[in-house]
């Protein structure tokens, strides 16, 4: 039970973001089924709030680094969602100029370095860019979010030791979905799961429910205050569930419908339109915000279906700057 | 002056640490002067934050140096032996190699793999390999292997300012090797090779240890061998080798590594494609590197064996 009524203009902010992500995410799904899309695209459908919650209390010049699943983190930083899509169908104009797509999404003018298609990557890079902050004396936070599957991988392990050894101002974001690929994580885990091993390193670890946005908001804005303040790496481990498969094209077989139909009257959106309600916020402003939504990525898709290929000599550029092969 | 390769190695760091605040080393044991002692002193000078002590984490430490890299410092990565980097392969290929591109050019790494590569005594199958091919055939990369205490100054200098990562592979067994280093706080050019001694009749292409061992065949040997230290694997100085191989009409590569998959395969189908020349290489067998003496020796090639090879080749014609 919240101690204070929910402030009806931050609930009114989560909850246009997070149907920026929603809109952006089915309209990507969309695309990956009608072939506009080509590869591989996983959906953060029911997970929104977390990317929301979390990025509420970011400065532009702090900076993420995502996974596969990194659509929401990269809106919620700030990304253009004009450029996201274009990235997403591989045209010039692109986030990363078609070269990346879905799973190589970046953005770093806001502090989006980079989502990543090897499971559990990303924590060593978060790692690393606290600790180029710590090394120039900078004060800003670097979020690496990662899911549960990864907490099985080494570096998982190494990244949090290196975290804390050093000091450093990084906050681990468990999104705990509870499915690696197409596997349940517990079924293939030991021990107490992630937040158990960040407390076997020295972590304080925050468990929250992933889908209720101002907890996450509320918990997120503390841990990002201390770190910031010099209190060293914090975990937070927010548990919701992957609603779609772990791609567009996985039909997810492997679990129950009910199961699925069951988390998704969970729907973090669905949540934040409630508290809304009870702020007294109008249900016809609170429909405002999916049909705003829908227009922006409509408007995206459309760009990004209208942007042309990158030209193919595009092929030989950003690879290095001794021994890069020429175009002809 | 006189230095050794090794010494020649820690004034390089020392020279580009003093000279750009933005670069730092980090790896394992490098506090008490890392594993051979090539950092020795520079803790002194530089303190525990640039010269970083790290956990025994191959991974974190090459996935944080491409974090570090990618926003804005210059990270000199220690490895201690080319074989502990195989536990950052990941680190290395598909993020520092890839992270530029698949961004699109928003963010550059600048950074450095030091992974001492090579046989030097009774190490065994986990600690004497060389395996420099592998990297070359990954795109983005920049693979150097000096020879000499000057190049190993110079090249190390070139690899820190560089803005790719380099993958920087010094020689076990050449640490102790001393030779002369010019004075000038010069960084040498990446992708240039040299040509150590002249001859008419045979191009000997090499890199790394090998070098000093080619130039003792080549001492010995009664044809005329032109040896050539490559020096940077990738880009490789195919201008220098072909206008050297164009003259003397026949091409022999010699490296340490195992032929099968050796970068000297590649070099001799270049030439042979674009010269239609006599190629031939010369590597180790395709066995793992022993421990007792007599059995490591059969993965050793030797300056014998490289004078036979030259002597062949001049027969064939």
């Amino acid at each position: 039970m919240r101690p204070n009524p929910p402030d009806p203009e931050r609930l009114a902010r989560h909850h246009r973001n997070m149907w920026r992500i929603r809109a952006f995410e089915e309209a990507a799904e969309a695309a990956s089924k009608s072939g506009q899309v080509n590869g591989a695209v996983h959906l953060s459908i029911g997970q929104e709030a977390i990317a929301s919650g979390v990025m509420a209390n970011l400065r532009r010049d702090d900076m993420i680094t995502s996974t596969h699943r990194g659509h929401g983190h990269t809106i919620a930083k700030g990304a253009d969602t004009k450029a996201m899509m274009a990235e997403l169908f591989g045209r010039a104009g692109g986030a990363c100029g078609g070269k990346g797509g879905s799973m190589h999404i970046a953005d770093f003018g806001v502090g989006m370095l980079g989502a990543n298609g090897v499971v559990a990557a990303g924590l060593p890079i978060a790692a690393g860019a606290a600790h180029a902050v710590k090394l120039r004396r900078g004060d800003q936070v670097v979020v690496c979010f990662f899911g549960d599957g990864a907490t099985n991988r080494g570096p998982f392990l190494e990244a949090l030791n290196w975290a804390k050894i050093y000091d450093l101002a990084v906050l681990f974001v468990c999104e705990d979905n509870q499915f690696a690929a197409t596997t349940r994580t517990k079924t293939l885990t030991a021990g107490g799961g992630p937040s158990a091993r960040a407390e076997a390193l020295g972590i304080p670890a925050h468990p929250v429910d992933g889908n209720d946005v101002l907890a996450i908001d509320d918990l997120a804005g503390d841990l990002i205050r201390r770190i910031r303040a010099g209190a060293g790496p914090q975990f937070l481990h927010a548990r919701t569930y992957r609603i779609k498969g772990h791609t567009a094209a996985d039909a997810a077989p492997y679990r129950d419908a009910a199961e699925v139909e069951a988390k998704k009257r969970d729907c973090p959106i669905a949540r934040c339109a409630t508290l809304m309600k009870e702020a007294g916020l109008a249900d016809q402003a609170i429909a405002e915000d999916e049909r705003a939504a829908r227009a922006e990525i409509a408007e995206a898709v459309a760009f990004a279906a209208a942007a042309p290929w990158p030209e193919r000599r595009e092929a030989y550029t950003d690879i290095q700057d001794s021994g890069a092969p020429q175009w002809n | 002056m006189e230095l050794t390769y090794l010494e020649a190695s820690t004034r390089a760091l020392a020279e580009e640490m003093r000279r750009d605040a933005s670069v730092w080393a980090l790896g394992e044991d490098l506090g008490r002067g890392g594993v051979f002692g090539q950092y020795k002193g520079l803790a002194e000078e530089f303190g525990p934050a640039r010269i970083c002590d790290t956990p025994i984490s191959e991974a974190t430490i090459m996935g944080a140096a491409v974090g570090a890299a990618m926003v804005g410092t210059r990270p000199v990565v220690e490895m201690r032996f080319s074989d502990f980097a195989l536990c950052a392969v990941d680190e290395m290929v598909n993020q520092a190699a890839k992270a530029r591109f698949m961004f699109g050019g928003q963010a550059k790494v600048p950074l450095v793999v030091r992974q001492p590569i090579g046989m030097w005594r009774s190490s065994a199958a986990q600690h004497s390999q060389s395996l420099e091919n592998w990297y070359v055939h990954v795109p983005g990369l920049v693979v150097i292997a000096p020879a000499t205490p000057a190049d190993n100054r110079a090249l190390l200098k070139a690899a820190i300012r560089s803005d790719d990562p380099v993958i920087y592979m010094e020689h076990k067994d050449l640490w102790a090797l001393k030779g002369d280093v010019p004075e000038a706080d010069d960084a040498g050019a990446i992708g240039q090779a040299r040509i150590l001694r002249p001859g008419q009749d045979l191009t000997l292409v090499t890199w790394s240890k090998m070098v000093h061992v080619a130039l003792d065949a080549a001492k010995s040997a009664k044809a005329s061998i032109e040896v050539i230290d490559l020096r940077t694997l990738w880009p490789w100085d195919r201008e220098t080798v072909f206008a050297s191989a164009r003259r003397t009409g026949r091409l022999l590569v010699v490296h340490e590594a195992v032929k099968a998959g050796g970068f000297g395969g590649e070099i001799a189908a270049e030439a042979a494609e674009e010269l239609g020349i006599q190629v031939r290489r010369l590597g180790a067998p395709r066995i793992p590197v022993s421990y007792a003496r007599p059995l490591e020796d059969e993965a050793r090639v030797s300056a014998p064996m490289i004078a036979a090879a030259a002597e062949a080749m001049l027969k064939r014609t």
